[in-house]
């Protein structure tokens, strides 16, 4: 892991971007520590683009204030910041080689010849392309490009650097490969990276932590595992992964238990722990597919009981409808009693376990107490 | 040899296959330069007549060089292609950019505004260009050069809106992360307008300027209403010498500037041609 340090080198107080009537950015504060590589995740038309162009200096806030490292730079163009961008289409100038594309931007940092040439082709090694100084863009490929991007933004030394949608222009086995390379660069120069992107996996397998938005506001900020386990509310837990969704009743409340009992899903739901909440209150729950068990169902057999919760808790009837393999789990569409629709996943974890379960087998569906997550709306 | 007019199979829009088409568009190109090819083939005939072919010779294009009428008004028409596309260069790259980049009140009228004089017909423009100069009292008795200025100022008008609309069409596919990427390296609006910005037109620049340039070099009509006694240019020298039997004479000044006219042309094809979309 990069130094992390608890020294603020952005701050973003009370920020609102409005265009026309439309708040594009909706009152958004926080703060991202020096040396982390955080992410900006929500889906398109959120803010986050937004935002990131605030922070670049293309965007000016209507109201709030931005901070780096401790200089309100709100009103300061992007030329003057302390910050490079790499963009989403790469935006290699076509025109220059490669070189000079890196070395653009020290013309105006007043750096010497000399070391200007050591500085760029000491980025260049840093993204592996040192071979390539001659080359012009057009002779290259979109990771190649990306990578120039890269090195052209780095050798600026700059406190942070902005990664616009960095890798939804790649192909998928690229993507995957960029993920590793992106987390071990960000670590190797110990620079500040912010990424915007759309994909909840690349936040979630890249970040420090990630901010959800949503229509301009700050859903949760948090680092990816608790944004997944742990979601504040309904937004998040639907936009990361998948979940099963259940609105109910507060029925007990008690320091160290919960019950919510939830028409909808047919069945009561058991927390291990204690919630807050007024008794009756009408509340929502998440449950994640892979959180639920399924166990063969025969008509006559005994009622499953979950050893952490009471007999008539987390256990449901239901028959498989849909199956989705994808070879390492499989996916299944689990209709309950009352035809309410569950999603259920399931590891394969040996070459014949997908055979377990096919269209039409009744189940039971289990969970433990510790699963459900009680949301906010 | 490879018999164009062999049948092949074709699928419903493999035009280019079809024999019926083919034809069509042997005989759409002989329509076309038919005219062209009698005019160069007889500037090198050796024949005070234009209708009988008496051998090969080069002496007409000799006496086009010899001719000082001839001369006078090709330099003319140079000097004046020159300083017409220079003007127009500017203008119509300024008007081009602008265009792209801004959103203002009337900018709908301007645009429109622009292309007329590529769409009103000439002869209007000529006469409305003649009943200017006489309106304003536009001196007709200036020494050379500055006796070029009427036909000067009527080609720019004519000549820039065409430099405007190849630039802007030039602009449209450029991607505006570049002018940002620049302005985030810490470029000026200046530097990333020069550095970025510039580049990405010059082809565009350079078509519009050949463009202007042929279009200033062959204009008739506006230079014939625009023209003052005493300033000849080409196309009004050879439509002068019509009049008179001087035979191959016209056919070889016609045929370069033909041959200007191609390279220019071709040359602008060639930069106006996008290159690989890369962005």
């Amino acid at each position: 892991m990069a130094e992390v340090s608890d020294e603020t080198i952005i701050k973003i107080e009370n920020v609102t971007k409005r265009f026309g009537k439309v708040a594009a950015v909706d009152d958004v504060s926080l703060e991202i520590k020096r040396g982390e590589f955080f992410a900006l995740l929500g889906p398109s038309g959120c803010g986050k683009t937004t935002l990131l162009r605030m922070l670049a200096g293309f965007e000016v806030p209507t109201e709030g204030k931005i901070y780096i490292d401790g200089v309100d730079v709100s009103n300061i163009p992007p030329n003057k910041r302390p910050i490079n961008t790499v963009f989403q289409s790469y935006a290699v100038f076509p025109h220059m080689s490669v070189f000079d594309n890196v070395a653009y931007g020290l013309k105006f940092d007043n750096v010497p010849k000399t070391e200007q040439y050591s500085r760029v082709m000491a980025a260049l090694a840093d993204v592996k392309l040192e071979h390539l100084a001659d080359r012009k863009p057009d002779q290259m490929s979109g990771g190649q490009r990306q990578r120039v991007a890269l090195a052209r933004a780095l050798v600026k030394r700059p406190k942070v650097l902005l990664l616009d949608e960095p890798l939804s222009a790649l192909d998928a086995k690229l993507r995957e490969a960029m993920r590793f390379e992106l987390t071990a660069l960000q670590e190797k120069v110990g620079i500040t990276f912010i990424m915007v992107t759309h994909d909840q996996d690349e936040a979630l397998a890249m970040a420090c932590r990630c901010a959800v938005m949503d229509r301009g506001r700050l859903m949760q900020l948090a680092t990816p595992s608790s944004l997944y386990e742990f979601p504040s509310n309904k937004f998040v837990a639907d936009f990361i992964g998948s979940v099963n969704l259940f609105e109910g009743k507060l029925v007990v409340d008690e320091p160290d238990h919960a019950v919510i009992e939830s028409e909808e899903m047919g069945g009561k739901i058991y927390f291990d722990h204690g919630v807050s909440g007024a008794s009756g209150e009408s509340m929502w729950v998440g449950i994640r597919p892979e959180k639920i068990e399924l166990i063969k169902r025969v008509e006559g057999g005994p009622r499953p009981v979950m050893e952490d919760a009471p007999e008539d808790c987390n256990v449901l009837k239901g028959t498989i409808k849909q199956i989705s393999y994808l070879g390492s789990e499989s996916i299944y569409e689990v209709v309950l009693e009352n035809g309410r629709k569950m999603q259920v996943s399931r590891p394969n974890l040996s070459r014949w376990d997908q055979e377990d379960f096919t269209w039409d087998d009744n189940v039971w569906l289990c969970f433990h107490g510790d699963s459900p997550v009680l949301l906010q709306n | 040899m490879k018999n164009i007019f062999k049948r092949e199979p074709r699928a419903p829009l493999e035009y280019t296959k079809s024999l019926r088409l083919r034809a069509w568009i042997l005989g759409v190109l002989i329509f076309l330069y038919t005219p062209l090819f009698i005019l160069i083939a007889f500037s090198f005939n050796d024949s005070k007549r234009m209708i009988e072919w008496k051998g090969f010779t080069l002496k007409w294009y000799q006496k086009v060089f010899e001719n000082d009428g001839i001369r006078e008004a090709l330099a003319n028409s140079i000097l004046i292609a020159i300083a017409c596309t220079l003007v127009s260069v500017i203008l119509g790259t300024l008007i081009g950019f602008v265009l792209w980049r801004f959103k203002f009140p009337m900018k709908g009228i301007l645009e429109s505004g622009l292309n007329l004089p590529i769409v009103v017909p000439e002869i209007c423009m000529g006469v409305g260009v003649l009943m200017f100069f006489s309106k304003i009292h536009w001196p007709n008795d200036l020494p050379w050069p500055l006796n070029l200025a009427q036909i000067t100022i009527a080609h720019i008008t004519f000549a820039f809106p065409f430099v405007a609309v190849v630039v802007r069409a030039r602009l449209e596919n450029f991607n505006q992360e570049l002018e940002s990427a620049a302005l985030d390296l810490g470029a000026s609006q200046w530097r990333a307008f020069m550095d970025i910005i510039v580049p990405h037109m010059a082809p565009g620049i350079i078509a519009g300027a050949l463009l202007a340039f042929t279009l200033s070099l062959d204009d008739f009509v506006i230079t014939f209403f625009a023209s003052g006694p005493g300033t000849v240019t080409f196309p009004i020298k050879v439509y002068s010498m019509v009049r008179f039997p001087n035979g191959g004479l016209i056919n070889a000044a016609s045929t370069i500037i033909i041959v200007l006219t191609i390279i220019a042309t071709v040359i602008a094809m060639r930069l106006q041609e996008q290159p690989k979309k890369n962005t």
